[in-house]
């Protein structure tokens, strides 16, 4: 060879012999899809732009949906069915936000692989990047939607607390750890059941009511306790809430007695960090299990696509 | 040098579903009887392909050639063995693939190319070379789903080539785009030969594969039938293909000629000058008889034969029009008998394509081509294409007079 090809990127471009016809196993995995991480900034270039083409307003949409919803719950919440919750609207933001993400990421995720048919069957890429980089659109959403809290925050002149504030980072980290392992692995589902995407509208519905997003964690702690930290996404919500709404007291239904309890429960950052933990833990335990099916699905993607 | 991709046994196993079930409502209805067919798209084929060279993948349709290339190329995994490779692959199997129709064709440079494993700072450097190769300047900032399919096959083709892989994969695509564009891609690969890149291409064009490949395989029902010279593999491909009684596919005749069997060729026979000759000596007579059908009168024909080297170069093209010989009709069945006097090459193993037309070549009756060949064996030592007839005389002043 006498032409050297000025590719830093590539892992193939070791002068070592590759197999190709190997499976990879999670590390390799995971190196390559960091190898590849230019193309996951395009692809999510490409998902934004492809959303947004055409439209006069691009990413004033995705600023318009909080908006609406702050306003919209500020109306219906403060003057026509007046909430036991204060600052109703900024409490549901706090964990409709992250629930967003986990949606938009996970029913992105899903149809990445089939979606991108043309890709997948005709160049050789990590596939993980697919799926990761419709969370990274969601992530891009989430962002700009925040940042509508945000100004909401500043507009009410509403204090977050920022003793839980850090705590924000932590969650975000965990939610996109979770929605990674689960969208992976539904991904490579979907190619061979497409009942998949289906199933995930009907059970993303029922994960949102099963969350304490528009009613309190308090409600549900004085039923069955801290179980319902089983599910993860509310350690996440409860963590965001906490951070951002701060704590209220809610009037909850205690034995037959309306009781006064704070929202969210009074404990201290540890609390919210340990559930955080095991929820990092759960997932990280799930992204390899999701490597593992998905190197194995992989091998026919192309033809069952 | 070592070789850049090595294949080691490799077996491709299918799943061909009857009827799609896609869902899992007719996986648990359909769960006891299978709806699908298991087959073998490869089955244990070896082959190494060595650095710098081109290989030619021959087959018919679903010979297994492209999985091979899909396999090679990381996209789908072999059943069975093993494939490394040395370098750099850049997969060209579909021109244009990979595109979004809704992204400037500025945008999907980038988008391709990083597929490719480039970097956006190697993608700015090769930016302009790919616009310009493509030859879509004015078009880089409009969405790629206004360009006409020749547009997007050039832009496809120039990404891939930019990006400078070690090892090239083409699929078929350069039978895609106008002549010129096709010819300066014949060019392009061609530079990629000299730069000693190493090229493994798929395609139905047995010419295409004699012109540019320094060696050719031959995949039959997944299996290697053949590797070897470019035009070796081409006549065993075509020999296995006869010898399995197997129609030459359509993808070796000309597609755009459409037949009208009003006569029909029913064989063709390669006469050499004694019975039981294999091959013919240099300038020996030759006569190729084609024998054929007319099962209603025919007031309008032409018989025509051409002759080929392994290159795909035309020695002789010529019919009975220009030779004077109008059959005038024909009717039931006949033979044409083309005389050659003298054969005058050298070495070698040439095709003999026949074709039965109408005067003005606006109706085709029947052709037949890549299927008959002479062989023509030298005994001497001398070399090259045409024997010419020739001697030598020596003068010198002490040397006596010869005749």
């Amino acid at each position: 060879m006498t032409t050297a090809s000025p590719d830093p990127v590539a892992p193939s471009r070791s002068s070592d012999r590759d197999e190709v016809s190997a499976r990879p196993g999670a590390v390799r995995r995971l190196r390559d899809v960091w190898a590849y991480r230019e193309l996951l900034g395009t692809l999510v270039r490409k998902e934004l732009k492809v959303k947004y083409k055409n439209s006069a307003l691009g990413f004033v949409w995705s600023l318009l949906n909080p908006m609406l919803y702050l306003v919209v719950f500020y109306l219906v919440f403060t003057y026509f069915i007046p909430a036991s919750i204060s600052y109703f609207a900024i409490f549901l933001l706090s964990g409709l936000l992250p629930y967003n993400l986990f949606s938009a990421g996970l029913g992105g995720g899903t149809t990445s692989i089939v979606g991108n048919a043309s890709l997948v069957t005709k160049v050789w890429f990590p596939r993980e990047i697919l799926p990761l980089a419709s969370i990274g659109a969601a992530l891009v959403h989430f962002g700009l939607q925040l940042a509508v809290l945000a100004a909401a925050l500043m507009v009410f002149r509403y204090p977050p607390s920022w003793s839980f504030l850090p705590l924000i980072v932590l969650a975000l980290m965990t939610l996109l750890l979770l929605v990674a392992a689960l969208a992976i692995l539904l991904a490579a589902l979907n190619v061979y059941a497409r009942d998949i995407e289906h199933l995930l509208e009907l059970v993303l519905l029922a994960w949102f009511w099963m969350t304490p997003i528009v009613y309190p964690y308090a409600q549900v702690r004085e039923k069955i306790g801290d179980w319902s930290l089983l599910n993860p996404l509310t350690s996440i919500v409860i963590t965001m809430q906490r951070a951002i709404w701060g704590n209220h007291l809610v009037t909850i239904q205690s034995n037959g007695k309306p009781t006064q309890l704070p929202a969210v429960p009074d404990l201290s950052q540890w609390w919210y960090l340990r559930n955080l933990g095991f929820v990092v833990v759960l997932s990280i335990a799930l992204l390899m299990f999701a490597f593992w099916i998905f190197g194995k699905l992989e091998d026919n993607f192309a033809e069952n696509i | 040098m070592g070789a850049a991709i090595e294949i080691e046994r490799v077996s491709k196993h299918f799943r061909l579903n009857h009827a799609r079930a896609d869902s899992l409502k007719e996986r648990v209805v359909n769960w006891r009887k299978p709806s699908y067919e298991e087959f073998w798209a490869l089955r244990d084929v070896t082959l190494h392909v060595d650095q710098g060279e081109t290989l030619g993948l021959l087959g018919h349709n679903g010979s297994g050639k492209s999985t091979l290339l899909k396999c090679v190329a990381g996209i789908m995994r072999p059943t069975e063995g093993r494939i490394t490779k040395r370098g750099r692959i850049a997969a060209l199997l579909e021109l244009g693939s990979g595109f979004h129709g809704d992204l400037t064709g500025r945008e999907n440079i980038y988008m391709n190319a990083s597929i490719l494993g480039f970097s956006r700072k190697d993608i700015d450097r090769i930016f302009d070379e790919v616009v310009a190769f493509s030859e879509i300047e004015d078009f880089i900032d409009n969405q790629v789903k206004h360009y006409s399919s020749g547009m997007a096959a050039r832009l496809g083709f120039a990404v891939a080539v930019n990006v400078e892989p070690e090892i090239l994969l083409v699929d078929e695509v350069l039978s895609v785009g106008d002549e010129a564009f096709q010819r300066k891609c014949l060019e392009r690969i061609k530079r990629f030969q000299r730069e000693g890149r190493t090229i493994l291409l798929v395609s139905h064009a047995v010419d295409l594969v004699r012109r540019i490949c320094d060696r050719a395989a031959v995949l039959d029902h997944g299996q290697l039938v053949a590797v070897g010279e470019p035009g070796e593999a081409a006549l065993a491909f075509r020999e296995y293909l006869q010898h399995k009684g197997v129609e030459v596919p359509k993808e070796l005749e000309d597609p755009q000629l459409r037949r009208n069997l009003r006569i029909e060729i029913t064989d063709v026979d390669v006469q050499y000058p004694e019975p039981g000759r294999t091959h013919l000596a240099p300038s020996e007579p030759l006569r190729v008889e084609v024998h054929f059908c007319a099962p209603e009168i025919v007031d309008d024909v032409v018989f025509s034969i051409a002759i080929h080297d392994q290159d795909g170069r035309m020695l002789l093209g010529t019919n009975t029009d220009y030779t004077g010989d109008d059959p005038g009709f024909v009717e039931g069945n006949g033979t044409c008998t083309f005389i050659f006097e003298r054969f005058p090459v050298l070495d070698g193993i040439y095709s003999v394509d026949i074709g039965l037309h109408s005067h003005d070549v606006g109706v085709i009756y029947d052709q037949r081509a890549e299927k008959d060949t002479v062989k023509v064996v030298s005994a001497g030592r001398t070399v090259g294409l045409v024997d010419f007839p020739v001697r030598a005389r020596i003068v010198s002043s002490s040397t006596p007079i010869a005749h």
